[in-house]
Formats: C-alpha cells, structure tokens, sequence
C-alpha cells in the first residue's frame, strides 16, 4: 500500500511536472470499457453517479446513452436496463439532462474530471459515500462497481475496481481539499 | 361442509376463470419502462402452469385500464385467441397505469320439472334466464378482478387507489419498486375495508421448470396487511378471494370475490 501510495505521489509529481499548464483535477475517475471479441457488439450505456449510506443517490455525475435517433427513436427506451441507477434516480429524471448525459463510448479508457466548486460535489454534507458505474450492454450483461470516499476530502483518496464483463478497471482519484 | 364442497364444484363448473384450480392472470411484457411512448404488450389467459397458455384465453370484455392521470384507456390491437388473448398498451403517460379485468357477473342454480339448471351472466340477463317454475333457486353474484401494473418513468400511485368495489390490493410499497432480497407490504381491502384473515397465495412463475408450485400462503392481520419477502426475481402471481353477503343483485343471497395480480420483482 505504502510503495503504492508513493508510486502515486510520484506519478503525481511526475505529471505535474510534465503538463504543468494542466492542473490536477480535484476529482478524476477513469473507467474503462473492455475491448470485446463478440459478434454483435453494441456500445454499453454507463451511468455513475454518488450515492449516501443508504444508497440514495445525491448526484448524478454520468449517463452515457444512445442520444441519436434510430428507427427505435433515441435510446431512451433502454435506460432501465441501467439497473439500480434506474430505481435510484434515472426514473425520476427527464432525459437528456444538461451536463450529465452523453452519448455512449467506444472500448478504452475514458477519463472525467470535476472540480470541487462543481455544485455535485459542493452540495454533498460531511460524511462516507460511494461512486458508483454501471454499464449495461445490448444483447450482453450487466455490471455495477462501487467505490468509497469520504467527503470533504482531506487526504489523497484513491479507489480501484476492477469489473469483469462490461466493466474492466475504474479508478478515483480525489485530491486533498487545499 | 357438504354443501360448501358443492358450492365449491359448482364455481368450478361455471366459473373457470375463477376457480381454485385454474390461475387467471393477465401478463406485461414489462413493467417498468422509458421513452416518449413505450408500448407495453399484455397477455391474459386460465392457465395450470404461470405464466403458459395451456388452458384458456381471458375474455377482454371487462378491460378497465386507468392511465396515470386517471382517465381510463382502451388498448390497442385486442385478440382473443386460442389459448390467450393480447392487447396492446401505448404508455402517452409518465407514471403508472393500472391493467385490469374486472368480471361482474351472477351465476344461479335451481331445479326445473326435477332437473338441475345453471345459468352464469350478468345480472340483467337473470330475469328471464329463471323461469317461473324453477325450485331451490341460488343466486350468487360475483365480482372478480385480475390486474398488474406498469410504469413509464417514475412511479405514481394516482390510477392505483381502491376503487372500492370487491377485494382490491393496496400496494404499500409501489408494485412497480419490487426487487428481490427485499419486503413488500400490502393490504387487502373488501369494498374498500380492510379485512382481517384474508388468505393470500403467491407464486413465482415459471412454474413448468421446477417441480413443485412453491406456493406462499399468508394471512393478513388486524389491519388487512401482510408482507412478502421476495427471495428471486421474476414474474409473480397473487391471488386471494373471499365470499360474504353484500349483494347488490337483489335475487342474490351470497357474493363471491376473488382477486389476482401479477407483479415483477426485480434483480438487485
């Protein structure tokens, strides 16, 4: 954890001094959509959002859907396969939301950054949370990870999972508050 | 007791749709949804096994569908086939519509020159079914609701109030926010009241795949509740019925009501 920890401050500094001009987002979540070798490949939605302890969700900082129209219209339809984010907040939403939804990805990783003035996080009361990311994919499977952080963030946090079908690895970086 | 057997084989010979034996449901392909105008396909049929069509298709003339802001809708494409029947529902409304048939009808029994007749219909058709010479005549009058839920968007509980008339479930928890591992609480009302010592039945579908119904039997307590831990996913059918003496027919000395539901419970 140590050598870890480290490898990271230094990784930290290291990219500091490499892009200086671009500072360091306060929170930085990558999320990977592993590379499939299926016959029919449809890209997954994902939604992320902040859920409190007893998994209300209080943010929503994600959802990536088909936003184009297709003979079935725009995606909508399919967002209460995003399970749990369906139930916690999508149901309640009017789609598209501004800043929030976006088109769906392709395989890779994909990189979100959010400052700590950003009213998502502002708003949040002292206290533990999780992030969570849930993909969903056409004619695939469905996958959720969590990840805990404490708010307001003190010290370097620093989360990983790693799903196993639609997901592959997540990360969340939040800096300590200056 | 012999005579409750009897009256029991009759209900069985005139009423399949109600009968013990025979499940009556009315099935969505989904019940939760999203988008402009989700259409939602319902099949309604008598069945042993949940939810097949082995048996009967469900008559669709009592169709009442309450559409979020409480107006009532008439389904599209409506067929009575075979084994079952279909129809189908555009969701123009965010919230949750109420699906239900709802049978009203009488059925008698007497005995004619020595002979024994029945006679089921609605209570309109009574007058002239009895003939004037008819002996031992029983009316009993019967009111039966078969219902599910389905929800565009957010849950609303506007279209599912009782409406008190017969046995009508109250979801306490919204019957569109079922997911397993989890408790719901109902209440069971009889023309509005609730009623203490109500016998309900669960049952998972998918019955053909398993060997055994795996039937849940509870009773409602003081306040016309009971809950039911959902332990799987999947589609369930509910069922209760009840009889007593509130007739609104008045040749009728005894009213049956029975009620069915079929709701979805979720994965986690």
């Amino acid at each position: 954890m140590n050598t870890k920890l480290t490898g990271v401050i230094l990784f930290l500094a290291l990219a500091g001094v490499g892009w200086a001009d671009e500072p360091t987002a306060d929170v930085e979540l990558t999320i990977e959509i592993p590379r499939m070798n299926v016959s029919e490949y449809h890209r997954p939605y994902v939604a992320v959002w902040i859920q409190d302890e007893d998994r209300q969700a209080v943010a929503n900082l994600t959802v990536w859907y088909q936003m184009t129209e297709s003979q079935e219209g725009a995606g909508t339809k399919w967002l209460p396969d995003l399970r749990q984010w369906w139930r916690r907040s999508g149901r309640s939403l009017k789609m598209p939301v501004d800043g929030v939804s976006a088109a769906t990805r392709p395989a890779g990783d994909h990189k979100l950054s959010f400052a700590f003035t950003d009213p998502r996080f502002a708003k949040l009361s002292p206290g533990d949370y999780s992030l969570v990311v849930e993909a969903s994919r056409e004619v695939g499977g469905r996958e959720l990870l969590t990840l805990p952080f404490t708010w307001p963030s003190e010290k370097l946090q620093v989360q990983e999972a790693k799903g196993e079908e639609e997901l592959g690895e997540i990360k969340l970086t939040l800096q300590p508050a200056k | 007791m012999k005579r409750f057997f009897l009256s029991t084989l009759l209900l069985v010979s005139l009423l399949p749709a109600t009968s013990f034996a025979h499940k009556v449901w009315l099935r969505p392909s989904q019940t939760v949804l999203s988008g402009p105008e989700p259409w939602v396909t319902v099949d309604a049929a008598v069945s042993n096994d949940l939810f097949y069509f082995n048996h009967f298709p469900l008559r669709l003339d009592g169709l009442e569908i309450i559409a979020p802001s409480g107006t009532a809708v008439t389904a599209e494409n409506q067929s009575v086939g075979k084994y079952r029947s279909v129809f189908d529902l555009p969701l123009t409304e965010k919230g949750t519509y109420r699906i239900a048939i709802v049978n009203r009808g009488v059925f008698a029994g007497w005995e004619e020159d020595g002979e024994r007749k029945r006679f089921r219909g609605t209570p309109e058709m009574l007058a002239d079914a009895i003939p004037a010479n008819a002996e031992n005549v029983q009316v009993t009058e019967s009111i039966g609701r078969i219902e599910t839920f389905v929800t565009n968007g957010a849950p609303s509980i506007e279209s599912i109030q009782p409406t008190g008339e017969g046995v009508e479930l109250v979801p306490l928890t919204h019957p569109n926010d079922l997911y397993a591992g989890e408790t719901t609480k109902f209440r069971l009302v009889v023309n509005g009241e609730p009623v203490e010592g109500m016998e309900v039945t669960v049952i998972r579908g998918e019955t053909r795949y398993r060997n055994a119904q795996d039937e849940v039997q509870l009773t409602t307590d003081a306040n016309g509740e009971f809950s039911v831990a959902w332990d799987e996913p999947g589609m369930y059918w509910l069922e209760t019925s009840t009889e007593d003496k509130k007739t609104s027919v008045p040749q009728a000395n005894s009213r049956r009501l029975s009620y069915a539901a079929t709701l979805e419970v979720l994965p986690q």
